[in-house]
Formats: C-alpha cells, sequence, structure tokens
C-alpha cells in the first residue's frame, strides 16, 4: 500500500476505495453538508430543477442563517424566508435561525456537528474551517451544495499537500491569527492553490483550539482546499464536550509525499498584519514604521470571534477606552460564546470601554451591513479578507490582524501592538 | 462548441468581491446582479461587454468567497468564456458546475491583450487571437468534467444519470 496524506486517507474511507494519490477524480459519501442564508436561496432554487426532490439525510444538512441575519432589508428578507420554508418542509434539523443561530464556522463544531474523520462540503468558502477537529471540510458553490443535499455525494480531486511543520510557543499576543497571516505572506494567496494545508509537529500543542479554527479557518486564503490538523488530545476533549457523534483519527503515513514542507517556530512569530488589498500583504507590528491611523475596529467574524478571541480584546480594554472618532465593534460569533462573555463580564469590559456587542452575524466583514466603511475609511479587522471594497466603499481599506492589535488599535486609534499599551 | 468574442483583460487576484460585491447579494436573480458584474473592478465593464465576450485573466481568478453569484453574474452579462493562467478552486468548480466554459491557458493569458478578438474551440481546447494571428493550447478538461460541462451543469448531469 502506498502512503497517503491525512486528507487523502479520508476521501479515500469515504469513496470506499483502499487508496486514491493526488490528482485522481473520486466521488465521496458527505456526512454534512451546510448553507447559510446567501449561498442557499441559490442552492434551494438549484434543487427545485433536479428530477429528485428530496434531501438525502435530513440529520446531515445544516442550514445556517448569519450573513444579513437579523434580515438587514427586504430582499435578505426574502431569502431568509425561502431557506426557512425549505427547512421547515424537508424536516432539516439543524436549521439555526434568529435566537439559535451563530456565526455558521463557530456554531457547528460547538453544537457537534462536525468531528474528526468527516467529509463536509459547504457552500461557505470558510467551511474549511472544520479541518482543525480533523476533518476534510472545504468550501463549494451552490449548485454543488444542491448536488449534496440530494445525493448525499460530491466529487473531488485528491489534492496533494503542503505539510507545515510548527515547532515552538507562540509569545504572549500572538495567536493564531499571527501564524496564518504568517504562512499566507510567506506562500501567498494562491500558494496553496488546489492543494492541503497540513499542520503538524510538536508546536500544535501549543495551539488552544480556538486558535486551530482561525488558522484552518484562512486556508481558503492561501488557496488551500482544505486546512487540516492532527487529532490530539486537546481536539478529543473538545470534541467530547461538543458531539455525541462517534469520531474517527486519520494520521498521516510518516512516508506520505508533500508537494512542499516548512518549519515555523511559533517562539519566533510576531503580531502581524496583512495591508490592503490582499491577505498576503503582510508585516510584522515591527516591520510598520509609520502612524496608521484607523477609524473603525472590528472583533468578530467567522476567523475570531470565538471566546478566546474576545477573553483577549477585553484584557487589552478592561480599563482603557477606545479612542475618540474610533468606532469599535465587537461580535461574539455565536449565542453560547455571546452569554460566556456576559457571564465572565467581558461584555460589560467592552461596552465601559466605549465598544459596541452585536448580535452573532457574518455583517461587516462582507461589507453587509453592521459597520460599513465610507470612502477613504480605515479598518482593523480580525476578519478574514482585505479585498477591494470588501467592507464597503470601493476606496476603503481593510487591515487584518488578531484580536490583541485591533483592541490595541482602537484604544490607540492607529495601527498598535498591545506592548504599545504597556502590556 | 466555440465562442467568439472580444477580450476584456485583468490581472491576477480578481477576487469574487470585485465580480459581484456582497451589497449586491441580497439578491440571486442573474439578470440584476448581471448589472453589477465586475463593478468594483472596471465600472465600465457592464457598458461595455457584448454577448459572446470573453474575459482573460491572469493568476487566481475568481478566489475568495464561495458566492456562485460570480460566475452567474458574468454568464449572465454575455461572457462566453474566461481565459486564466489559473483559477480558485471553488470558483472553477463553479463555473462548471453552472455551465460557464472555462479554460486554464497561461500562455494565452500573456499573449491575448484587451480588445483583442479571440476564438475558442471548447472541444480541441485550442485558443485563436484572431486580432494577432497567434494560438494557444488550452488545457483540457477530465472526461468526467466535459460531460458535466455537455449537460450544460451538474443538475442536467445528475438529472440525466
Amino acid at each position: 500500500m502506498k502512503a497517503m496524506t491525512m486528507t487523502q486517507k479520508i476521501l479515500a474511507a469515504h469513496a470506499g476505495l483502499p487508496y486514491v494519490e493526488a490528482g485522481q477524480l473520486i466521488e465521496a459519501d458527505l456526512d454534512l453538508v451546510l448553507g447559510n442564508d446567501i449561498t442557499s436561496p441559490v442552492a434551494i432554487h438549484e434543487m427545485d430543477k433536479m428530477a429528485k426532490q428530496d434531501v438525502f439525510d435530513k440529520d446531515k444538512i445544516a442550514l445556517v442563517m448569519d450573513h444579513f441575519i437579523p434580515n438587514k432589508d427586504i430582499k435578505s428578507a426574502e431569502h431568509c424566508k425561502c431557506v426557512r420554508e425549505f427547512a421547515c418542509s424537508h424536516d432539516i434539523t439543524n436549521y439555526f435561525d434568529v435566537g439559535e443561530m451563530g456565526i455558521e464556522h463557530a456554531l457547528l463544531p460547538e453544537k457537534g456537528l462536525t468531528v474528526a474523520g468527516d467529509v463536509i462540503i459547504g457552500a461557505d468558502s470558510h467551511t474549511c474551517t472544520y479541518g482543525a477537529l480533523g476533518a476534510f471540510s472545504t468550501g463549494v458553490g451552490s449548485t454543488d451544495m444542491a448536488a449534496g443535499m440530494a445525493t448525499g455525494k460530491a466529487w473531488f480531486k485528491v489534492p496533494s499537500a503542503i505539510r507545515f511543520n510548527l515547532v515552538g510557543k507562540p509569545k504572549k499576543w500572538v495567536s493564531g491569527k499571527d501564524v496564518i497571516l504568517h504562512i499566507i505572506g510567506m506562500i501567498g494567496v494562491d500558494g496553496a492553490l488546489y492543494r492541503s494545508m497540513e499542520f503538524t509537529g510538536e508546536g500544535v500543542q501549543n495551539l488552544t483550539m480556538d486558535d486551530r479554527f482561525t488558522i484552518a479557518n484562512m486556508a481558503i486564503e492561501a488557496g488551500g482546499k482544505n486546512g487540516i490538523f492532527p487529532v490530539d488530545d486537546l481536539a478529543v476533549a473538545y470534541m467530547k464536550e461538543h458531539s455525541k457523534r462517534p469520531f474517527t483519527v486519520y494520521e498521516a503515513d510518516p512516508d506520505a509525499a508533500y508537494d512542499e514542507e516548512y518549519t515555523i517556530d511559533l517562539g519566533a512569530l510576531e503580531p502581524t498584519i496583512a495591508f490592503p488589498h490582499l491577505p498576503e500583504n503582510t508585516k510584522t507590528i515591527s516591520e510598520i514604521t509609520e502612524d496608521i491611523k484607523v477609524d473603525q475596529a472590528v472583533i468578530g467574524s467567522c476567523t475570531n470571534g470565538r471566546i478566546d478571541d474576545l477573553r483577549c480584546a477585553a484584557e487589552i480594554l478592561k480599563g482603557r477606552r477606545v479612542k475618540k472618532g474610533v468606532r469599535c465593534i465587537v461580535i461574539p460569533a455565536t449565542q453560547k460564546i455571546y452569554l460566556q462573555a456576559m457571564e465572565e463580564g467581558l461584555l460589560k469590559t467592552f461596552i465601559e470601554a466605549g465598544a459596541v456587542v452585536s448580535t452573532p452575524t457574518c455583517g461587516p466583514c462582507l461589507g453587509g451591513y453592521m459597520g460599513i466603511l465610507a470612502a477613504g475609511e480605515r479598518c482593523i479587522s480580525t476578519t478574514n479578507r482585505n479585498f477591494v471594497g470588501r467592507m464597503g466603499h470601493v476606496d476603503s481599506e481593510v487591515y487584518l490582524a488578531s484580536p490583541a492589535v485591533a483592541a490595541a488599535s482602537a484604544v490607540t486609534g492607529k495601527i498598535s501592538a498591545p506592548s504599545e499599551l504597556g502590556l | 462548441m466555440k465562442a467568439y468574442g472580444t477580450v476584456f483583460k485583468y490581472g491576477d487576484n480578481v477576487d469574487t468581491d470585485v465580480i459581484i460585491p456582497a451589497r449586491y447579494l441580497n439578491s440571486s436573480d442573474p439578470a440584476e446582479l448581471a448589472t453589477h458584474c465586475m463593478e468594483d473592478i472596471d465600472k465600465e465593464f457592464v457598458n461595455q461587454v457584448k454577448k459572446g465576450d470573453i474575459i482573460v485573466a491572469e493568476k487566481n481568478f475568481g478566489c475568495g468567497s464561495s458566492r456562485e453569484h460570480a460566475p452567474i453574474a458574468i454568464k449572465a452579462a454575455g461572457v462566453s468564456c474566461v481565459i486564466a493562467e489559473t483559477f480558485a478552486r471553488i470558483f472553477y468548480r463553479n463555473a462548471i458546475n453552472i455551465g460557464l466554459p472555462i479554460i486554464e491557458c497561461p500562455e494565452a493569458s500573456k499573449g491575448i491583450e484587451a480588445g483583442d478578438e479571440v476564438e475558442v474551440d471548447f472541444d480541441s481546447g485550442m485558443i485563436y487571437n484572431r486580432t494577432k494571428g497567434t494560438e494557444f493550447k488550452g488545457q483540457a478538461f477530465p472526461e468526467f468534467m466535459q460531460k458535466i460541462i455537455k449537460a450544460e451543469g451538474l443538475i442536467n448531469y445528475i438529472n440525466n444519470q
């Protein structure tokens, strides 16, 4: 038997094959098919054209209303109504609307719907997040979602892989966001195009689950098909706490082939910021010599709206004030995280610092609502993309950073590390 | 199957946010999406594009969001084919799945300029620059994908099975 990567082993098992190799076209069984309020209406419309109108398994479809929710306008309301009616008529178990919803990629692991060994497709590019738990998960479009909902299968070209060997331990105020921004800066926005990003090494144990979700989440920003982590004790503990589903642990063969291998010393990383208008335009905080004033700071999203992220931001904002003239918007990613942040006093800290706290939504990340930028405005953001016009006007700018940098920058009014506040 | 049209040329990393900005994603109507196609990278595109025209770009075309609205907007705007050095993988899948012909061809990407008249033969994968009198061999699709393209999309392909 020839050697396989972790991703290849998961795909082989779901295609009913003993072995797969890079470049092979396969059809794999799906454990979960995901859609949101933007992509699902298009998928539902496609399903209407299908000869087979039933869903393959009402328990293996997740519909999460999170992008323009609570409805930002009449058209968004129509989209959500379309999905709501579909979920109701097909008795979809995992339909999450206002009151239960959260940002999909924070919500699904929390609900225990994604576990190690799964094959998951989602009509949202950040579906790659669940690789943090040792699942193969990847973003697709609405038509793939429709086909997946009807058949429970999807076609894949088996990817080759890049291995990232993580060593060392991140310094204080360096988090998963800095790790992935560093990697994207190193390999570029198409550096992992069509390929898996497999994160391994003894440094993995020094990353929290929330760090790993952030890293896997942004695999797509390097063009990756998926990002994936080994399943260690921490991942197992997370799954046991959140899920009743059985999981399967796959490990890459020791002699698996990798297109490229990189070793990254987590201890050598610094807070890292991606400048407009690509996530690969990175600089470390010490490489920034000029003052970069900000008008807005966003702390949230599927990338950085989890409890670790909010705790980190609160630690910096505690007893400090958001600078006059800066709008600081904090968005807990799920209801559970929101409640936890409330019980831990984090929300009080944010509000006393002059930040606003929003219900879970993807809103500002993609320029939907809840923090749109005017021409010439600049935002430091814990989100995942800084493309032209991403958060609003075509002449606005987004700088991507960790929650620590976003919170510190909200206080100083310019892009800053927590060290500038004496932390 | 062939395409013939005038070329709109773009560079590296044309992302789905500039192909169809999220502020218009509260609609999924192809005709409405088409009226905003390429708006944040080329305001004149929708005023100038004619049925059959061709987009040629460089690396990583369609990177970013999984929104199928991006290839839908391009197709509904009348574009007959997108040629690029490489495509982002979700856009690549989406284009095939909705029946928008795309071809990877680094040489064509380099050898074709805005305004050139270009013909594409999808059966042979040949790309002819009629303005400059040059030709390029694009990458042929695997048989499985050709079947999806011939069925004009994944849903028809599944229905036919």
